[in-house]
């Protein structure tokens, strides 16, 4: 490996951060107290899990991994949740939605093998998942109210005409799973040409073949399809029935 | 025997009372009229009868039976509820002829439809005419047309002549007539319309949220 990131380095790259706070102070845009608690807390965060990874990747404990897993999908569900703009029961739905999505995930990858059940592997690469449909499905909950919303009048006229819920709610369930999954999909159009992706620029970083490494990314690239299109389905059909009431009325 | 009855019917939302102590009994093939001032609770108080909002107090029954016994969407496949300005979906004319059948998993009743739209002073053609081409009136009679696809017991409508011409009006209330008379729908109109309300066989005044006393005809 020819990783050349030590303390030192990393305390003269510091130096980027003073560009930053020189631009802010010197603009007085008001931001150097947010950039420097940012940059702190970036620091001390990634220092603290870098130290637990690296114990729990020595501990090498079933039970350690699937335990940081589920910490992984809880604070996942609770950022999405905090998007929902008070869709009731947002917090179990988005939590099970990120939950099934990632064991979906990783028991595909599992069975074909791409990955082994080692926490070197499955912590990195569910945070990966997680993360992707966290944000898959916070978009779901923003395009749902908005839709919601906007489309009142046709979905009461739905409604009035005898539709079920599911009925009178299709267009704006679609509008919304298509919305969860676009950043996915515009992001697998794109991957290779107009960004090279976290996990391939890591390998390649850490010196593995380029050829290798997309392999890598290849997979990655199916895998957060299938987490963002599984979280995005769930949520959706699991939250929209929150916008009505038992008597079948609409809420908003 | 009365197809629809309130009893003592309320309506509020937190402290403010929209609706209070309804009484109305609505028989079979009945054409009643409801008038009043803006936000005097009319559009309310047919969204209740159409299980669009439910009444906080009293009675609201239906063919015999208490609202809460029916399913609210096989209910409102029977009490059929339209729009003052209505929303047509998907893309043509007959994307919202076809909504009806759909929601009940039903082929489309293509000869029905056409036979509708003629009757409505459309054409065959006009089954994959996009509904953004359609004029005010046009749209309107479409809507009403998709609400009697399926023929339901009640047809609710809520000022659905305002902002048409005086041809368009005529064409949209002979329409309901013949609904009313020919088909049997029993019907509740919402009008501001003076010459609609001079016409009424039965008309209902709303004030305040409770029906004027001695406007009930």
């Amino acid at each position: 490996m020819n990783l050349a990131v030590n303390n030192q380095s990393l305390m003269l790259a510091l130096g980027l951060v003073l560009i930053a706070l020189a631009i802010g102070w010197k603009e007085k845009l008001g931001i150097d107290k947010d950039m420097i608690i940012g940059v702190v807390r970036a620091v001390i965060q990634l220092f603290v899990v870098g130290y637990l990874l690296k114990s729990v990747f020595k501990v090498d404990n079933l039970w350690l991994t699937l335990t940081l897993i589920l910490i992984i999908i809880f604070n996942a569900g609770y950022n999405a949740k905090q998007r929902s703009n008070g869709i009731p029961d947002a917090l179990p739905i988005s939590i099970g939605a990120i939950l099934i999505s990632t064991a979906v995930t990783l028991g595909v990858l599992m069975l074909a093998g791409a990955i082994k059940f080692i926490p070197a592997q499955m912590i990195p690469i569910s945070g990966m998942i997680a993360s992707n449909s966290m944000v898959a499905i916070g978009l779901c909950y923003r395009n749902l109210n908005a839709q919601f919303r906007q489309e009142r009048q046709a979905v009461l006229e739905k409604l009035a005409l005898g539709a079920d819920l599911k009925d009178a709610s299709k267009d704006i369930l679609r509008d919304s799973i298509k919305t969860g999954m676009q950043p996915t999909i515009d992001g697998a159009k794109t991957v290779g040409i107009v960004s090279l992706p976290g996990m391939m620029s890591g390998l390649i970083f850490a010196g593995v073949d380029p050829v290798r490494a997309i392999k890598y990314q290849v997979m990655v690239t199916f895998m957060l399809l299938s987490a963002t299109s599984i979280g995005s389905v769930l949520a959706c059909y699991w939250a929209y029935k929150r916008f009505y009431n038992d008597q079948k009325q609409l809420l908003i | 025997m009365s197809l629809i009855e309130l009893v003592d019917l309320g309506y509020h939302v937190d402290d403010t009372c929209i609706l209070k102590e309804i009484n109305l009994t609505i028989d079979r093939q009945e054409w009643v009229t409801i008038a009043g001032p803006s936000g005097s609770g009319k559009s309310t108080l047919v969204r209740i009868i159409a299980s669009l909002l439910s009444k906080t107090s009293g009675e609201l029954n239906f063919d015999d039976d208490p609202i809460e016994l029916y399913d609210p969407i096989s209910y409102r496949r029977r009490v059929s509820y339209s729009f003052q300005q209505p929303t047509l979906f998907g893309n043509t004319v007959q994307d919202n002829l076809q909504f009806p059948y759909d929601i009940r998993q039903m082929p489309f009743d293509r000869d029905r439809a056409v036979r509708g739209l003629e009757y409505v002073g459309l054409a065959a053609s006009d089954l994959a005419k996009p509904v953004v081409d359609l004029s005010g009136g046009q749209r309107q009679r479409v809507a009403l047309l998709r609400n009697v696809m399926i023929y339901p017991e009640v047809l609710i409508l809520d000022e659905v002549t305002a902002g048409l011409d005086e041809a368009n009006k005529a064409f949209v209330w002979s329409m309901i007539r013949h609904f009313n008379e020919d088909d049997g729908l029993t019907i509740i109109a919402i009008t501001h319309d003076q010459a609609e309300i001079a016409a009424a066989s039965r008309l209902i005044t709303l004030t305040a949220g409770k029906i004027d006393a001695g406007g009930a005809s």
